[in-house]
């Protein structure tokens, strides 16, 4: 069975509090807060105005620029104002608040079941219909999706390679989301493979969730050129750079794309928001979430709509435990513990992971006893302890000599660190430092090269 | 043992020493570095602490730009300060520029009592990743984190956190302004400032760019940019950016009237005589501490809270803070009576 | 509810510890420990054991007097060096210089680089080589092994029987004088020797178990004993008159020891696989060289001692295979 090459870990998977549970819809809020920040890039501009009346669907706020998401309103009711609201963490953001009246859809919007196979669209015409719904990148990042349909001139996709790994544990929305929309999912990779025109797609699952490989294997077998492929229990394959290795045997380039490598990802919640947009006209309005935790009363999957207050979900789950010490908005590996729960569901989080108390505090730090477990946990090849300690002493240049840009956040090495060191804080420090450095540099090399061409024209120009 | 083989060794070493020391000699003539011998001078009065605080690399870099340089105009010492800087103009025969010494200052009065904490950091205890993380353990995403960056940075000893505030405090006597807290701090909330004659000086202790209510509801010691102290500033050292004070302290004649005009407490005056001997300084403390009850903040990061304060009732704490208003000049030095006011009902002693 | 506790990602650990680590090692070297005991009898007991007990109580003097900070012996470290120390030493050795040896490994060894983690150089075989230097005859004198009962009570009659090992007589007698020795024997441990270093099998036992748990890779042991079987195999094969047969050089010896526990040690072995196979060579041919043209019978712990030091150099030169990273 296959896996990626270098280094990874295994966490306890704890997927048995939530999986199998069904997704079910958590009732609408009363007021809906729609941050105009959900995606990487540039924030939407909103187009919509106090006061104004929008029903479920509407383009409420359209892309800033080439990288970023148009947002649609989750709800119907009225605009009641584009003010700050302050996230999870405290930061603040503009949102538009608006008070939900009814349950009104875009006329346009198909709201069936009924399976639609056919697509009829050109590449050029799917790209813009999934643009035209906002759709983002579910599996965390949240990179808008027809960037990344959109091949840069001079590149070639040759593959597809769709990620229904879920290697956080704890989380399970896209296991339950495979199983329940199996055939949807698998039109939506055809509508992705005409989009890149690309022959293959692999769909990467962990075989943890056998049920959803045996699922989607009799479903593929509909149609051709998706090859559903079981990839061994580790983490972190689900991370890009990884699952392209995984599936393909191609390593990304240190600072490249997937891109150079012919390989184009998508997440499968992200592909079943493409069938939606596609098919049945509906834009990216709510994604299924996970809420989960030990002592959590109703774990489960839940569908939420954008702008519903975290509480509102949690409180269809059961309620916060009384023992709860932290809450997680996605995975225990890389998701972010959350300072409060007044934020509204994004297109950014996945989950809720509530953790008990006794499992929320860290253990003392030792001193590195250099076993080399973190090296060898390090799926990038990187040298934790030593980019951890340079960062601690803010040795910017040697971090970037020592490629402190190609980690990717995914915890492996103070996951597995047995001196309880916290290795990432620092490495995360230290890589947004040297990355700050990398660019103001590149931002003076440009603007070097910029005054010597002008220079080199006026030159010229007197000449 | 035979005697000549030890004549023949140490003449034979004697030799070889003798050789090297005249090709050594020669080596040093011919290929000697001139140096401007007043550079040696200048080093030797500096403080050789090579902490960079004057913007050059090291003690001798600074001396070596010293004698260079055709003036003494923006060259200063920060640890040695004007007698050093005296001390070099005359050896280098100039007129000594006067330069007002500085002061760091912590820019942040949001103590345990007025910015309550509202979750617990678990973390590496380092500001930058706290600061890159989120907003912190208090609702004010502008103010001291009290991980201690800047202590670290200190080579002087003379930043530490103040563990019954939680906030950085500066060390007047032992702070050379150097500038190295001003760079580690990620919330910009250091500042150089001139430590004014007799130490004396007028600080806005507070960096929240919130609008006011916002701003008062993490912290009752923010400053909420309601621009009194603005208005009543005669000679326009006051300016509001972003629903924040700033007093440029070039123009600032230290009249203490934006102090009183301020109704949360966030402009402070350092070192001043207290005007009236009821209300003054070392009366603060007093009220802080019965104060604190008031507000239950549990474990404080940095250290516990002062064991006086258990059982205290709220009740008790009010009549302090009605009383301060009483009197005009009440708000003198720290902020000893708005820590009263719960965040929930902010009782503001205003002067009027 | 209570205040909500905020640190960043990664949120859960593998619940690996030093201390797990540490004591899975101790687990590993009990089947030699128990053959010793068997073989030497008493004496074997009585110098680990005061190996033990003596550096973990200097590692708690040291650091609770002298560093003024509180004591880290709960992660077992110091256990773990008494322990690979004794096993070190012969079964007869007295006690005071048992103490000495302890002192050395921990304060020297270990303490004085400031602790866990910091010390260049194996801190067991710090303290073995100090003694092997400081008391040649005394630590060149092995009881005889004999099963259980004969040898219970040797280590307190001063006139009881001594052996040399084999690699001994190898070194002083030539091929000839280790013609008798049984590869079975040495297999087992019927031989002369430090308390944990002559049963092969026992140690094998022991390196699989840690192979299993993950704490150590295989990387190290395999390529040191490849390298000495190898090397001596050569030299055999070109004159076996000279030489030994690299079965002897492989069961003979603290060979095992050495490359299933010393030089496998956290803090003083390179940290990526090449440069730990690098290393695991270096060290076999460094112990061949001395074997079978030192001054000294054996070679292990010279020769993981000289690695230690080469292994920042690795360290600084050798860095993982990154991601991404074009294949030469």
């Amino acid at each position: 069975m296959k896996t990626f090459k270098i280094g990874g870990v295994h966490p306890h998977d704890n997927k048995q509090y939530s999986a199998g549970k069904a997704i079910q819809q958590v009732p609408l809020p009363k007021q809906a807060i729609i941050p105009l920040v959900q995606h990487i890039g540039a924030p939407a501009k909103p187009v919509v105005q106090k006061g104004d009346e929008v029903k479920v669907g509407q383009l409420i706020a359209e892309p800033g620029g080439f990288v970023s998401a148009g947002i649609h309103s989750p709800v119907s009711g009225k605009v009641l104002k584009i003010d700050e609201a302050v996230d999870a963490w405290g930061m603040k953001m503009q949102a538009i608040y608006i008070n939900v009246e009814g349950d009104e859809w875009e006329e346009s919007i198909d709201r069936s079941d009924k399976l639609v196979r056919q697509c009829a669209l050109t590449s050029q015409e799917i790209i813009k219909k999934v643009a035209a719904a906002g759709i983002v990148g579910l599996g965390g990042a949240c990179f808008p999706t027809q960037v990344k349909l959109s091949v840069p001139p001079g590149k070639k996709a040759e593959v597809l390679i769709i990620n229904g790994v879920e290697c956080e544990p704890f989380l399970t929305c896209d296991h339950q989301l495979m199983m329940e929309h199996t055939d949807e999912i698998i039109v939506g990779i055809t509508i992705l493979k005409k989009a890149l025109r690309v022959e293959h797609a692999i769909v990467g699952i962990e075989n943890n969730k056998p049920d959803a490989i045996e699922k989607m294997r009799q479903a593929a077998a509909k149609t051709t050129g998706i090859e559903i492929m079981p990839l061994k229990l580790r983490y972190p394959q689900g991370g890009e750079k990884q699952l392209i290795d995984a599936c393909t045997g191609r390593q990304v380039p240190s600072g490249g794309l997937p891109i150079d490598v012919g390989a184009v990802v998508d997440n499968v919640a992200t592909v079943y928001a493409v069938y939606q947009a596609v098919q049945k006209n509906k834009p990216l309005i709510s994604r299924v979430m996970t809420v989960t935790g030990p002592s959590v009363e109703n774990p489960g999957n839940y569908e939420v709509r954008f702008g519903t207050p975290l509480n509102d979900v949690l409180a269809a789950a059961g309620g916060i435990p009384e023992d709860t010490g932290k809450i997680i908005g996605g995975g225990p590996m890389m998701g972010r513990a959350m300072s409060n729960t007044d934020m509204c569901s994004n297109k950014r989080v996945s989950g809720l992971l509530l953790l008990p108390e006794s499992m929320s505090v860290r253990q003392a730090p030792q001193a590195c006893i250099r076993c080399a477990k973190c090296v060898q946990a390090c799926p990038m090849g990187l040298e934790p302890y030593l980019l951890s300690k340079m960062a601690a002493h803010q040795m910017w240049d040697e971090l970037i000599e020592h490629n402190i840009m190609d980690c990717i956040d995914c915890g492996c090495c103070m996951f597995t660190c047995p001196s309880y060191r916290p290795l990432l804080d620092y490495i995360r420090m230290g890589k947004g430092k040297a990355g700050g450095i990398l660019r103001a540099r590149a931002a003076e090399a440009k603007a070097k090269a910029e005054a010597e061409k002008a220079k080199a024209e006026t030159a010229a120009a007197k000449a | 043992m035979d005697l000549t083989v030890i004549y023949y060794s140490i003449g034979i070493l004697g030799i070889l020493g003798l050789l090297a020391a005249v090709v050594l000699y020669v080596v040093a003539q011919k290929f000697k570095v001139e140096e401007d011998p007043r550079i040696e001078q200048v080093e030797g009065v500096l403080p050789q602490a090579n902490c960079g605080g004057c913007g050059f690399p090291g003690c001798h870099g600074f001396a070596t730009h010293c004698v260079q340089s055709d003036s003494m105009d923006g060259l200063l010492c920060p640890v040695g300060g004007q007698p050093v800087m005296s001390q070099i103009a005359e050896i280098l025969g100039r007129a000594a520029v006067a330069a007002d010494p500085m002061v760091a200052v912590v820019r942040c009065n949001g103590t345990c009592e007025a910015r309550p904490r509202n979750n617990r950091y678990d973390g590496t205890q380092t500001c930058q990743i706290v600061h890159s993380l989120y907003i912190g353990e208090t609702g004010c995403g502008y103010g001291c984190l009290g991980c201690g960056d800047c202590v670290r940075a200190c080579q002087f000893d003379a930043i530490h956190i103040n563990p019954t505030t939680g906030i950085a405090e500066v060390d007047e006597e032992k702070c050379t302004s150097c500038g190295a807290c001003v760079k580690a701090c990620p919330r910009t909330l250091i500042e150089l400032r001139k430590k004014g004659p007799k130490n004396r000086r007028m600080v806005v202790m507070c960096r929240n760019m919130d609008k006011g209510a916002v701003a008062k509801k993490a912290c009752a010691n923010a400053c909420i940019g309601c621009m009194k102290c603005q208005k009543v500033c005669a000679f326009d050292a006051i300016t509001i950016d972003k629903n924040l004070s700033y007093i440029d302290f070039t123009k600032c004649k230290l009249c203490r009237k934006c102090e009183e005009a301020c109704p949360t407490g966030a402009i402070h005056a350092v070192n001043f005589p207290p005007r009236k001997p009821k209300t003054e300084a070392p009366a603060a403390p007093k009220a802080e501490t019965a104060a604190k009850p008031a507000v239950a903040t549990e474990k404080p990061i940095v250290a516990p809270k002062a064991p006086a304060a258990e059982a205290a009732p709220t009740a008790a704490a009010a009549p302090v803070v009605t009383e301060a208003p009483a009197k005009p000049d009440t708000t003198v030095v720290t902020s000893s009576v708005e820590t009263a006011a719960t965040p929930a009902a902010p009782a503001e002693p205003t002067n009027k | 509810m209570n205040k909500l506790i905020i640190s960043p990602a990664p949120h859960v650990h593998s619940d690996d510890s030093v201390r797990r680590n540490m004591m899975n090692v101790i687990i590993a070297l009990f089947p030699a420990y128990l053959v010793s005991l068997f073989f030497f009898g008493a004496g074997a007991f009585v110098v680990s054991a005061l190996a033990i007990v003596s550096c973990v109580l200097f590692e708690y003097l040291i650091q609770r007097f002298l560093f003024k900070r509180p004591a880290t012996i709960g992660d077992c470290s110091a256990l773990l060096t008494g322990l690979l120390l004794g096993l070190n030493l012969p079964s007869n050795l007295p006690w005071w210089i048992v103490v000495i040896g302890a002192l050395v490994a921990i304060g020297v060894g270990k303490m004085s680089f400031g602790g866990l983690g910091q010390n260049p150089f194996n801190p067991a075989l710090v303290g073995r080589v100090f003694l092997l230097i400081s008391f040649p005859a005394k630590m060149a004198t092995w009881p005889t092994p004999a099963p259980l009962v004969k040898n219970w009570f040797t280590y307190f009659d001063i006139d009881a029987d001594t052996a040399a090992t084999p690699l001994s007589q190898l070194s002083e007698n030539g091929v000839s004088a280790i013609a008798e020795v049984d590869f079975w024997h040495s297999l087992l441990g019927l031989m002369g020797g430090s308390i944990g270093e002559v049963s092969a099998l026992a140690l094998l036992i022991g390196g699989a178990y840690l192979l299993y748990k993950k704490t150590i890779t295989w990387h190290i042991p395999v390529s040191i004993l490849c390298t000495v079987f190898v090397f001596t195999g050569i030299l055999w094969l070109a004159n076996p008159e000279q030489f030994a047969n690299p079965l002897f050089h492989l069961t003979a010896g603290g060979l095992m020891l050495g490359a299933i526990f010393m030089a496998t040690d956290y803090v003083t072995s390179p940290m990526t696989p090449v440069a730990q196979i690098i290393y695991g060579i270096g060290i076999g041919l460094v112990t061949v060289v001395i074997r079978c043209w030192g001054s000294y019978p054996e070679g292990m712990s010279f020769a993981i001692l000289l690695f230690n030091g080469v292994t920042p150099l690795l360290n600084h030169y050798i860095g993982p295979r990154r991601f991404g990273e074009k294949k030469k």
